[in-house]
């Protein structure tokens, strides 16, 4: 295919794996750009590091074929992939030194000793722990351990980095930092990246496209913007940041809009993204972020815009934002994260809460 | 100041005593070791190495000797090498009837050696094979073989995965994985077992006692022998000889194992 689009480096072809009589992948068809982070993301269980493993060829596909560069590998051993594999765990080896451990891979590359000797320093240089090399793993902090073990893995410079929850075993603080710098080397480096994880924030701000996984299937892939505003179901929506639904029947269908009666009885605009006709079931997405809320005697409706009424059943003030519980009439509660443009509320004030029909965001109902 | 209750006392007088029971006579042994004369009398008149000379001169004891550390490295070579294989298969892999084989190499360790012994015996007489110094040594692989696949089993446990499939994902092969990583990381537990192969075996005098020949004596069958004739002083020599050397190795692959564990982590 010549879209004009970079060709892909990876590729599942009807990827499944089972273990015993458990589905681990079902039937996976997904390509990989070249030079673009990927990113599988879904709770533990879901089947990403499996998928993973598969493309590192610790774990066979029991059905389907994964190609890299055009090439079937189905077939090829682990150590003939070029791969560049960085552990949860770091997996530096505890009996060499850094500058051996840095090494390892090209040993079985035909490296000149003098290149060796460079391209270590280079590597790392890059992760800026220059003349560390006489060290034993054991003299370094978890987060220094994980960039010697990228430099291990982008020495060598693989056809494809994967990474398997590299990140989860840092504490917070480390973690943010470390999310940037591998987010900087991997684009410094152009390289090919599979990045396994089930922490939405580093999915979202990382990644060039995100895979989500549930129970071994794929739920949608795209664009973190696509993913996170765009979900294609109710998992998705829910697995990924704070999401309001809201049940409700399509009862007109214009140009712009998509009229949802909802449970309580308002008719609420949705953006009209196409593919939903009057009768139809729905349920209707709204992100906590996308609410507003205003004092009710204060509140001046705006032409376009959806807007109802509710009482502050419980807030939670968290400094930048505050998170608010609104029960409405009917006594059903919506989730607001509000930025505080206006004012704090206190428990148990009227308010008017108001949301654009563009951020109103349509499903099937499941 | 309080006074120890009667219980106490009678606690103490007791624990003491046992100690004393455990090790007296292997004090003895040694003592009367370097007694000159032909009977031992205490108090002790001199002290001699008479007995240890005349030990080196005796020919037969020596010989024992040699079949002893022979049948004692070679036990721990091969029971080595048969436990780290085995122990790579039941840790790394999956296979049917896993257990099963596992609980089988293991169970020479429940199986008293008595019943080891013969049992061995009976198998030769039924394939019609002379006793040899080959079976001596087939047998001694069995009886070891258990130690050294639980200590190399139990390291193995401790090496994450990971490691090889990093040197794996780098370009190693299994081999060269094997050679790089696991290898050296099990080292010590593989040193620990050939150790402990090699002190049962040089140790072993039940089961060693059915499958010795004249040809193949080990020291303890040796000594069971001499026991039989005569008390010589010579045992005393002997078997202060063995003592060092069977306390000595263990402590030596303890040492090492500790010495070599802290590279982990």
């Amino acid at each position: 295919m010549t879209t004009g689009k970079k060709q892909p480096i990876v590729q599942f072809k009807g990827i499944l794996k089972r273990f015993g009589d458990v589905v681990a992948v079902e039937k996976m068809n997904f390509d990989i750009e070249e030079g673009s982070l990927v990113t599988l993301l879904g709770p533990s269980g879901c089947g990403k590091t499996t998928l993973l493993r598969m493309v590192a060829g610790l774990e066979e596909p029991t059905e389907g074929d994964i190609f890299i560069k055009g090439v079937r590998i189905n077939d090829t051993p682990i150590h003939k992939r070029n791969l560049g594999m960085i552990f949860q765990n770091y997996a530096l080896f505890p009996h060499k030194n850094i500058f051996e451990n840095v090494a390892f891979g090209l040993k079985y590359r035909d490296v000149p000793k003098t290149d060796i000797k460079k391209k270590v320093t280079r590597a790392l240089e890059m992760v800026r722990l220059p003349g560390v090399e006489n060290r034993m793993p054991s003299q370094l902090s978890g987060g220094q351990q994980q960039r010697i073990a990228m430099a291990r893995a982008i020495v060598i410079e693989p056809d494809v980095l994967l990474m398997d929850e590299p990140l989860s075993a840092l504490d917070e603080n480390l973690r943010e930092e470390m999310r940037r710098e591998v987010d900087n080397l991997q684009r410094m480096l152009g390289v090919t990246t599979i990045f396994v994880t089930h922490d939405q924030r580093e999915a979202l701000s990382m990644s060039d496209k995100i895979l989500v996984m549930k129970a071994g299937r794929k739920q949608q892939e795209g664009s973190p913007e696509a993913v996170y505003n765009e979900p294609t179901n109710h998992f998705v929506a829910d697995f990924l940041g704070h999401s309001n639904f809201i049940k409700g029947e399509v009862v007109g269908v214009d140009k712009d809009h998509v009229n949802v009666r909802i449970e309580t009885g308002d008719v609420l605009f949705a953006e009209n993204k196409g593919g939903f006709s009057t009768g139809d079931a729905v349920e209707m997405i709204v992100r906590a972020q996308r609410f507003d809320a205003f004092p009710k005697n204060e509140f001046k409706p705006v032409a376009g815009m959806n807007h109802f009424e509710g009482r502050i059943k419980d807030r939670s003030y968290m400094g930048g934002e505050v998170s608010y519980f609104i029960e409405l009439a009917t006594g059903r509660e919506i989730h607001i994260i509000s930025m505080m443009r206006t004012r704090l509320y206190s428990n148990g004030e009227s308010v008017s809460v108001q949301v654009s029909p563009h951020h109103c965001h349509l499903i099937p109902l499941e | 100041m309080k006074q120890f209750s009667p219980g106490w006392t009678l606690i103490r007088i007791y624990t003491i005593l046992v100690y004393v029971f455990m090790f007296a006579p292997i004090v003895v042994v040694i003592v009367l070791a370097f007694n000159p004369k032909q009977f031992g009398i205490f108090p002790m008149e001199g002290i001699s190495l008479r007995w240890f000379i005349k030990l080196a001169q005796n020919e037969s004891i020596i010989d024992a000797f040699k079949n002893s550390l022979v049948l004692g490295s070679l036990t721990a070579v091969i029971s080595t090498g048969i436990g780290i294989l085995a122990a790579l298969a039941f840790i790394r892999f999956e296979f049917p009837g896993k257990n099963t084989l596992n609980t089988l190499l293991l169970s020479p360790i429940m199986i008293p050696e008595v019943v080891l012994g013969v049992a061995l015996l009976l198998f030769l007489r039924f394939l019609q094979q002379p006793k040899s110094f080959v079976l001596l040594l087939i047998g001694h692989v069995v009886l070891t073989l258990p130690y050294v696949l639980l200590i190399v089993q139990a390291r193995l446990v401790g090496i994450k995965k990971e490691y090889e499939e990093a040197a794996k994902s780098l370009g190693a092969n299994a081999f060269e994985t094997f050679r790089e990583i696991t290898f050296p990381l099990l080292l010590p537990a593989i040193l620990a077992g050939a150790l402990f192969a090699f002190t049962i075996s040089f140790d072993d005098i039940t089961a060693t006692l059915f499958w010795a020949t004249a040809q193949n004596q080990t020291v303890p069958v040796k000594i069971f022998s001499m026991l039989r004739n005569s008390i010589s002083p010579e045992i005393n020599a002997l078997g202060a000889v063995m003592i060092v050397l069977t306390v000595t190795t263990p402590l030596l692959a303890g040492y090492l194992s500790r010495k070599f564990s802290k590279i982990k982590d």
